[in-house]
């Protein structure tokens, strides 16, 4: 493994009474794009600040290519931020926000214009470095402010919650951008966002966040798959949550009757949580399903219908179907082993990787039959 | 229904109407008006051009400006860092009503006060003769006059340069932090240029009134600073040549206006982002 980028070891942040920071492990390797995750006050703002140097942390190192830099103050940083509302200086042309970092370091003027101009070019705005900052729109400035960081060729880019004032049409267009900009230049992204479309989109990993501790970590289809706690399927994504009893390894007992799942090394009888995405639930007649539910009511999405409906015991379900179902209607709902997923109640992500580990070969075999 | 919100809407500008007609406007027209007259109430132009033919007259403007660039300078050189110092305190708008206080008292009292303060057995002399310098004449000189408009214009600085400074974005200090910028750079190159619009306000405040300063003259100038003010003082109460105080009038407008438009924004731009 090469040498981490920027690492946090036991980082903690109290503003008096209030901790904001918990005690935070996090790695980041060099070149990848990485998402901070999390409620809004989970702390993952703190964090950006902290890499930054706009913030101290009260306890713990912050590591920069192994070194120690939390007295380093944020000029001295090898790493550029692209803040939530651009901080663009309304003073200041374009291309001169563009060259305030390059103006600083006595660069040649000559080296100034044509890095200058090659960063324009690249967030695509070529033309518009006399522009004044007021005369752009939202989507441009955002550009600009990328433009402005990225001129400076930091070794990491933090950008926090830079796509939040965009509109959904630009915001889509710009997680594009974003994602091939960090592809083509090699540099490390922390990006911060609350939103987790976002983040499962771009992310080689994630790190979900709440209330100042980091839940879980991994790339976006570990966490979407095999979220390690309530509060992580609830966040990402959309998901029927249910109480269960773990009865062996791979059978597991929910809803009043026992299913055939994908997890194992939990003890016997004890109390869990199934999750099971909507998606991955199938509506069949009720013969030949796994449970039966009513129908009670039904949204249009578009590309598929998000069915909300009842089953015997009182669980709510949530289905998403590409075919209408009909109000009232009782209809059998099936779904295959691997589509479970058991959580149990207060394991860290530790203990939660350890167990995976125990059983991930036997796993794989498993889910082959189907 | 449309009509009667119209009238409504109109009654509210009746006060600030009246208030501009007889406040504004009428003394700026009968101060034009008597500038053409002179003292045996004849129409002329000779009040002008005495005016741009005397050279104590154009001495004494000349006066008047330099003495109000040096109020203003100093002020400007004292409120600046005050302003950005009180911004950093914890209890800012305590400090900050401080600062506003002195400005509830009398100017004339407060002039008085700095009258005993620089006599010649005064506390200032008493100081500089427990230090061994002996007692000094400090009233009526040009420092002295300076000292204490300088002390009166404070606030008027203060003010504005504090209110740009609080509406700083700072997230426009990071921004420029995290570009590579030292303490200083970030001051030179966002913070004071971005704050420059509360340094106008604030030299608006004092420059003009400072040209026509006229009490402080005589009380601690001791008249030796013949300002544009102290003339028209001059021609309405002691000479009765209100056609030449009324032409200083104009002159003194006039030189507002310039002000104005050299401090003004030059192009006025959208909403700064923020």
């Amino acid at each position: 493994m090469t040498q981490p980028i920027i690492a946090l070891h036991h980082v903690t942040k109290r503003y008096g009474d209030a901790t904001i920071l918990k005690n935070i492990d996090l790695t980041l390797e060099s070149g990848k794009f990485y998402t901070l995750l999390g409620p809004s006050g989970c702390g993952k703002t703190t964090i950006l600040r902290t890499i930054a140097g706009f913030t101290d942390a009260t306890a713990g190192d912050v590591l920069f290519a192994g070194k120690r830099i939390n007295d380093v103050p944020a000029n001295k940083r090898n790493v550029n931020t692209v803040f939530q509302d651009y901080a663009l200086f309304p003073h200041l042309t374009v291309a001169e926000n563009v060259a305030f970092g390059l103006t600083l370091k006595k660069t040649p003027k000559k080296e100034i214009t044509t890095r200058v101009a090659n960063a324009l070019k690249l967030v695509q705005l070529a033309d518009y470095g006399d522009r004044e900052i007021s005369a752009l729109s939202g989507g441009q400035q955002q550009r600009i402010a990328i433009a402005r960081a990225i001129v400076m060729q930091p070794k990491v880019l933090l950008l926090d919650e830079p796509l939040s004032a965009l509109d959904a049409k630009l915001r889509r267009e710009m997680q594009y951008e974003l994602r091939d900009l960090q592809q083509r230049l090699g540099i490390t992204f922390l990006f911060v966002t609350h939103d987790q479309e976002e983040a499962l989109a771009m992310s080689d990993e994630i790190f979900v966040m709440n209330q100042g501790e980091v839940l879980q970590s991994g790339t976006p289809v570990d966490i979407y798959d095999e979220p390690i706690n309530h509060f992580v399927a609830d966040f990402i994504g959309e998901s029927n949550i249910l109480p269960g009893k773990m009865l062996d390894d791979f059978q597991v007992a929910f809803g009043g009757r026992q299913f055939e799942c994908a997890d194992a090394g939990i003890p016997a009888n004890e109390a869990v949580e199934i999750v099971i995405r909507p998606e991955d639930l199938t509506l069949t007649d009720p013969a030949n399903a796994k449970l039966v539910v009513t129908i009670d009511t039904q949204l249009f999405r578009g590309d598929y219908y998000e069915i909300a409906a009842t089953d015997d015991l009182g669980n709510d379900w949530l289905i998403h179907s590409v075919n209408p179902a009909e109000d009232g209607q009782s209809v059998g709902i099936t779904f295959r082993p691997q589509d479970l997923h058991v959580m149990r109640f207060g394991e860290k992500e530790a203990e939660f990787d350890a167990r995976l580990e125990t059983y991930e070969g036997e796993e794989d075999e498993s889910s082959d039959e189907t | 229904m449309r009509a009667v919100t119209k009238r409504r809407t109109w009654l509210y500008f009746i006060p600030y109407g009246l208030w501009l007609a007889l406040f504004v406007i009428a003394p700026v027209a009968l101060i034009i008006y008597q500038s053409f007259f002179d003292l045996g109430h004849h129409f002329t132009l000779g009040n002008y051009s005495t005016y741009f033919q005397s050279a104590t007259y154009l001495k004494m403007t000349l006066n008047s400006v330099w003495y109000a660039f040096l109020i203003t300078l100093f002020t400007g050189l004292i409120s600046y860092p005050t302003a950005y110092f009180l911004h950093q305190l914890k209890h800012r708008q305590f400090w900050l009503l401080l600062v506003i206080l002195p400005t509830w008292i009398n100017i004339l009292l407060k002039a008085y006060a700095f009258i005993g303060i620089f006599s010649q057995a005064g506390l200032a002399n008493q100081f500089l003769t427990f230090i061994g310098i002996g007692p000094q004449q400090i009233l009526f000189t040009n420092a002295s006059f300076i000292f204490v408009a300088t002390y009166i214009q404070i606030p008027f600085m203060i003010l504005p340069i504090y209110n740009s400074i609080d509406d700083l974005n700072p997230a426009f200090v990071n921004a420029s932090r995290d570009l590579g910028a030292s303490n200083w750079q970030t001051f030179r190159r966002v913070i004071f240029p971005l704050t420059l619009p509360g340094v106008k306000a604030g030299v608006q405040a004092v420059f003009i009134p400072s040209l026509s300063l006229f009490m402080l003259t005589r009380l601690i100038g001791g008249n030796k600073v013949i300002t544009l003010g102290t003339a028209i003082e001059e021609h309405f109460l002691t000479t009765m040549n209100w056609g030449m105080g009324s032409t200083i009038g104009v002159i003194l407008i006039v030189a507002m206006i310039i002000v104005m438009t050299l401090t003004g924004d030059k192009k006025p731009k959208g909403g700064a982002p923020r």
